[in-house]
C-alpha cells in the first residue's frame, strides 16, 4: 500500500498520511484531483471496491471532511482518501459513473448534509425523509433534541424512587 | 414476447402509464411481500416488472446523530438496535473500534466468548433467512420449521446474556459474562436439531421442482456485476468469488478455526440459497469447534478508567466484520473529547436493496420479486438507520 | 309512438341521492388531493358505532374476542416477535388469530416499536381502510413514550395523540409471552364493553385529525381512507 501511495505522490498532491493498521490508511487529498485519484486507483491499483462515501462536520474550521474508501482484494487493504469542503457551499464532482452505489450515498449525503454533487441521478428527490422541511439534519448546528420538544409532545413521566415505592408497596403498614 | 415490452429510447424504456398497458404497483410497506418495512414501486406490464425503485425511510431514527449527542458508554445500549434480526454485530463492531482507537487488547476469554457470540447470532439470522426464502415461494412448512428452531437458538441466547433479540453482550473492553452451567450441553441439543432440520430441508426445498423451476435463473449475477455494485457476502460468494473476511482478514479468534470459503457458481437465486445453506452446516461446526477450545477460565474483562468520562484520543478508524449479509462496517472518526464526532454504519443491504435490486428486477415475474428480494437478504433497518 | 318518444328527456334527479348518514355528518375537505381524484374517495367523516342490545352486544363481542386477525405491518422491531407467535410454540392459532395480508380482513393493527413520520402516514391510512369493529394494540416502550429514540427528530413520541390505542405492552424487546398477554387483556377489555377506541376515533376526529396534519408535512391523501 505504501508504494501505491508513494506512485499517487508523483502525480497528485497528498499529504498527512495516517497510518491507523498495517492493512488501513488514510491520506488527503485535493478537492479538485479527487475524480482522476479514484479513477486511478480503482483500474491501475486494483482498489475495484467502494467501501463507503461520509461525511464529518468539522464546523469549528468551517469544513466538511468527506472521506471514501476503497478496499483492494488482492492485497487486503483499505485506503480512506480525506477531501476537505468548504461548509457554506459545499459541491463535489459525482462519482456515479464510477460505481455504482455511489449515487445511493451521493443521494444520501445531499439529504442529510446539504452537499450537491451535480450530476448525481435522484439527488433532489428524498430518500430518507419525507416532507421534511428544516434544515439538513446531520449538520451539527441543528439540535435534534430542541427540535423534537418542540414538534413531538411527550407523555408525562412519574418518577419513583425504586427503593421507597418498592418498601412502600411491600410493606405498607410500616410507611 | 417482444411487443410485452416498452420501446427503449438512451437504455431507458419509453412509456405513457395513462395507457392500459402499463400498471403502476407498490409493493408497499404493509405488504407480507417485503422483508421489513421498505417498498417497492413497480411499473408492471402484464405480470412483468419493467421498472422498480426502492424506496426507503421507513424506520430511519438518526442513529448518527444519536450517537454523536451520547458517550461512548451510552452509545453501546442503543446500536444493536440498528439492525434488528441479527443485532451481535453491530455490537461487536462499535466495541472493536473503540478498543482499537484507545489501543487496548481485550482477553483472551472475551475473543472466544464474542466469536461464539457472532456466530450464534448468524445462525439464528440464517434460520430467519431461510424460513423466510421458502416462504416466499409458497412453501409456508419450511418457515414454520425455521423459526421454531430459531426459537431454540433464541432461548440460548437468554440463558446465556439475559434477553432473546437484543443482547447487550460486548461492551467496550470485553464481555459481561461467562456462559452458565449446563449451557454446553443445551446447545449441542440445539445444534444437533438444526443438523438434522438442515438435512430435511434438503430433500424437501432445495431438490423440489417447484422450487428449482422458480429459483433457478432468477436474478443472476455475473461476476463482473461485483465491483461495479459494491456486492459482498454470500450473494457475491454464489457467483463464484471466494471472499470472506473471516478468512481473508481474520478478526478475533477466526485463525485458530479451521473452515473454507464456500462458493457456487450460477449465480442466481438457486446457487445463493445453497451459498447459505451450506454456510448453516459451517456455523454449527464452528460453534462445535469453539466449545472445544474455548478457554473456560480467566478474566472477561479489562477495567476501563471511569467510563462515564472516558476520552478517546482523536484519530478516525474502520473495522469490518462478516454478517450473514456480508462486510458490515463502522466508521468512527473522534475528536479527543468525550463523545463521538461521527460513526458512520456501513450496512451491507445499502447498495443491495437500492442499487442491485432495481436493476436486477426488471424482466422477473411480480410473483417472484419476494423471492429475489429475499435471495440478497436484505434487512432495511440498516439502509436508513 | 316514436314522436312521444322524442319529447321525453332525461332529467337530473333534484332530490340528493346520496344516503343519510352521509347527508347528516359535516363532509371532509379531502384537501391534500388534485380535483380529478376527489370523486373517488367518501367524503364523509367516521361515525361511531350504534350498540344493539344487551345480549346481542355481548354474542357480539365474545365473537370479536375469539377472532382476532391481525394486520401483517412490521412498522419497526416489535415485527420480530410476531413471527414467533404463528408458530406452534407459541400458537396464537388456538386462539383464533391469525395474520392477515389486507386492512380489509384484519381487526387488530399490532403497532410494532417506534414509529417514524413516514410510517405514520402508512400507519395512518391503513387503520382508516380497517373496518370495524378495529383495536390497537402497540407493543414496545418506544410506541409509549418514544424509548430510547426519545431525542430523535424522526420518531414520534406519544402514538394515541395520532390513532387511538387500546392496549400497551412494555419492554423493549417484550417476550412473546408478554405479546400474548396484551392480546388476552384486549380479549377481556372487548368482552367487558370497554374497547372502544374506534369510537373514540370517530367522536374527536378532529383532534386527531389536526395532530396528523400537524406532523405529516406532504399529506396528498384523502382526510379520511374508506
Amino acid at each position: 500500500m505504501i508504494d501505491t501511495i508513494e506512485i499517487l505522490k508523483k502525480q497528485f498532491e497528498i499529504n498527512d498520511l495516517y497510518h491507523q493498521r498495517s492493512n488501513l490508511c488514510f491520506i488527503t487529498g485535493k478537492k479538485e484531483q479527487l475524480l482522476s485519484i479514484l479513477q486511478a486507483l480503482r483500474d491501475l491499483h486494483n482498489y475495484t471496491h467502494l467501501v463507503m462515501v461520509t461525511a464529518v462536520d468539522w464546523i469549528e474550521q468551517n469544513q466538511f471532511q468527506l472521506t471514501y474508501l476503497l478496499h483492494n482484494y488482492e492485497s487486503r487493504t483499505d485506503l480512506g482518501i480525506r477531501v476537505f469542503l468548504d461548509r457554506e457551499c459545499p459541491v463535489m464532482a459525482s462519482i456515479h459513473h464510477l460505481w455504482k452505489q455511489g449515487r445511493v450515498y451521493q443521494q444520501e449525503l445531499h439529504e442529510m448534509f446539504g452537499i450537491d454533487f451535480p450530476g448525481s441521478p435522484d439527488q433532489d428527490i428524498p430518500m430518507i425523509l419525507e416532507g421534511w422541511q428544516g434544515p439538513p439534519p446531520m449538520r451539527r448546528d441543528f439540535d435534534t433534541k430542541k427540535y423534537s420538544e418542540e414538534t413531538y409532545s411527550n407523555r408525562e413521566r412519574n418518577h419513583h424512587e425504586p427503593e421507597q415505592y418498592m418498601k412502600q408497596i411491600l410493606y405498607p403498614e410500616e410507611n | 414476447m417482444s411487443s410485452l415490452y416498452p420501446p427503449i429510447l438512451n437504455g431507458k424504456a419509453v412509456y405513457d402509464l395513462k395507457d392500459q398497458k402499463y400498471l403502476k404497483i407498490w409493493q408497499g410497506p404493509q405488504h407480507p411481500g417485503v422483508t421489513g418495512n421498505m417498498s417497492l414501486e413497480l411499473d408492471v406490464c402484464g405480470d412483468q416488472v419493467i421498472k422498480c425503485k426502492t424506496h426507503v425511510g421507513y424506520l430511519h431514527r438518526g442513529f448518527e446523530k444519536l450517537m454523536e449527542r451520547r458517550r461512548y458508554i451510552n452509545c453501546f445500549p442503543i446500536v444493536c438496535r440498528i439492525c434488528v434480526p441479527e443485532p451481535d454485530t453491530n455490537e461487536y463492531l462499535f466495541a472493536a473500534a473503540v478498543e482499537e482507537l484507545l489501543g487496548i487488547e481485550i482477553p483472551e476469554r472475551a475473543k472466544w466468548l464474542r466469536t461464539l457470540n457472532l456466530e450464534l447470532s448468524r445462525l439464528a439470522s440464517f434460520l430467519m433467512w431461510i424460513g423466510g426464502q421458502s416462504g416466499s415461494f409458497g412453501s409456508g412448512t419450511v418457515a414454520q420449521w425455521a423459526l421454531a428452531h430459531r426459537d431454540y437458538v433464541l432461548d440460548l441466547f437468554e440463558e446465556w446474556t439475559g434477553a432473546r433479540i437484543y443482547h447487550m453482550y460486548m461492551t467496550p473492553g470485553g464481555v459481561r459474562g461467562g456462559l452458565p452451567e449446563g449451557w454446553d450441553a443445551h446447545a449441542q441439543k440445539v445444534l444437533d436439531g438444526v443438523y438434522k432440520l438442515l438435512d430435511e430441508i434438503r430433500h424437501v426445498q432445495l431438490n423440489n421442482a417447484i422450487f428449482k423451476m422458480r429459483a433457478v435463473g432468477l436474478g443472476t449475477i455475473t461476476p463482473d456485476m461485483i465491483d461495479k455494485y459494491g456486492i459482498v457476502g454470500p450473494v457475491a460468494r454464489g457467483s463464484g468469488l471466494g471472499r470472506d473476511i473471516r478468512k481473508d482478514q481474520p478478526y478475533l479468534i477466526y485463525d485458530q478455526l479451521s473452515f473454507d470459503t464456500i462458493t457456487e457458481s450460477g449465480g442466481d437465486t438457486y446457487a445463493r440459497t445453497v451459498v447459505r445453506w451450506r454456510e448453516m452446516y459451517q456455523s454449527i461446526d464452528l460453534i462445535r469447534q469453539i466449545l472445544k477450545n474455548m478457554p473456560r477460565s480467566g478474566p472477561l474483562h479489562i477495567s476501563l478508567p471511569n467510563v462515564l468520562h472516558l476520552k478517546v484520543p482523536a484519530g478516525e478508524t474502520y473495522v469490518r466484520a462478516e454478517s450473514t449479509r456480508g462486510e458490515y462496517g463502522y466508521y468512527m472518526v473522534s475528536d479527543g473529547s468525550a463523545f463521538p464526532r461521527k460513526i458512520t454504519v456501513r450496512g451491507p443491504s445499502y447498495s443491495h436493496a437500492m442499487a442491485l435490486l432495481e436493476d436486477l428486477a426488471v424482466g422477473v415475474n411480480l410473483a417472484d420479486i419476494h423471492g429475489l428480494m429475499l435471495s440478497l437478504h436484505t434487512y432495511p433497518p440498516e439502509i436508513e438507520r | 309512438m316514436f314522436e312521444d318518444k322524442k319529447d321525453i328527456q332525461l332529467q337530473e334527479p333534484e332530490q340528493d341521492q346520496r344516503p343519510d348518514w352521509v347527508k347528516d355528518s359535516k363532509t371532509l375537505t379531502n384537501s391534500g388531493l388534485p380535483d380529478e381524484e376527489r370523486d373517488w374517495f367518501c367524503d364523509a367523516r367516521p361515525t361511531p358505532a350504534p350498540k344493539s342490545n344487551r345480549i346481542m352486544e355481548k354474542f357480539f363481542n365474545w365473537a370479536r374476542a375469539n377472532s382476532l386477525w391481525i394486520l401483517a405491518f412490521g412498522t419497526g422491531c416489535g415485527a420480530i416477535e410476531l413471527r414467533p407467535l404463528i408458530t406452534a410454540r407459541y400458537d396464537i392459532s388456538r386462539l383464533g388469530m391469525q395474520p392477515r395480508p389486507t386492512p380489509r380482513q384484519a381487526s387488530v393493527f399490532m403497532i410494532g416499536g417506534y414509529v417514524s413520520i413516514k410510517t405514520l402516514k402508512r400507519i395512518v391510512r391503513s387503520y382508516e381502510q380497517m373496518q370495524g369493529p378495529k383495536f390497537v394494540v402497540a407493543v414496545c416502550s418506544c410506541a409509549i413514550n418514544g424509548g430510547m429514540y426519545w431525542d430523535s427528530y424522526n420518531t414520534i413520541k406519544r402514538i394515541d395523540e395520532y390513532i387511538p390505542v387500546d392496549v400497551y405492552v412494555t419492554g423493549c424487546m417484550p417476550r412473546p409471552e408478554a405479546v400474548l398477554s396484551g392480546f388476552t387483556k384486549l380479549k377481556e377489555l372487548i368482552l367487558a364493553g370497554k374497547a372502544e377506541g374506534q369510537n373514540l376515533y370517530a367522536e374527536k376526529f378532529d383532534w386527531y385529525k389536526a395532530n396528523q396534519k400537524k406532523i405529516i408535512h406532504d399529506w396528498n391523501m384523502p382526510d379520511y381512507n374508506w
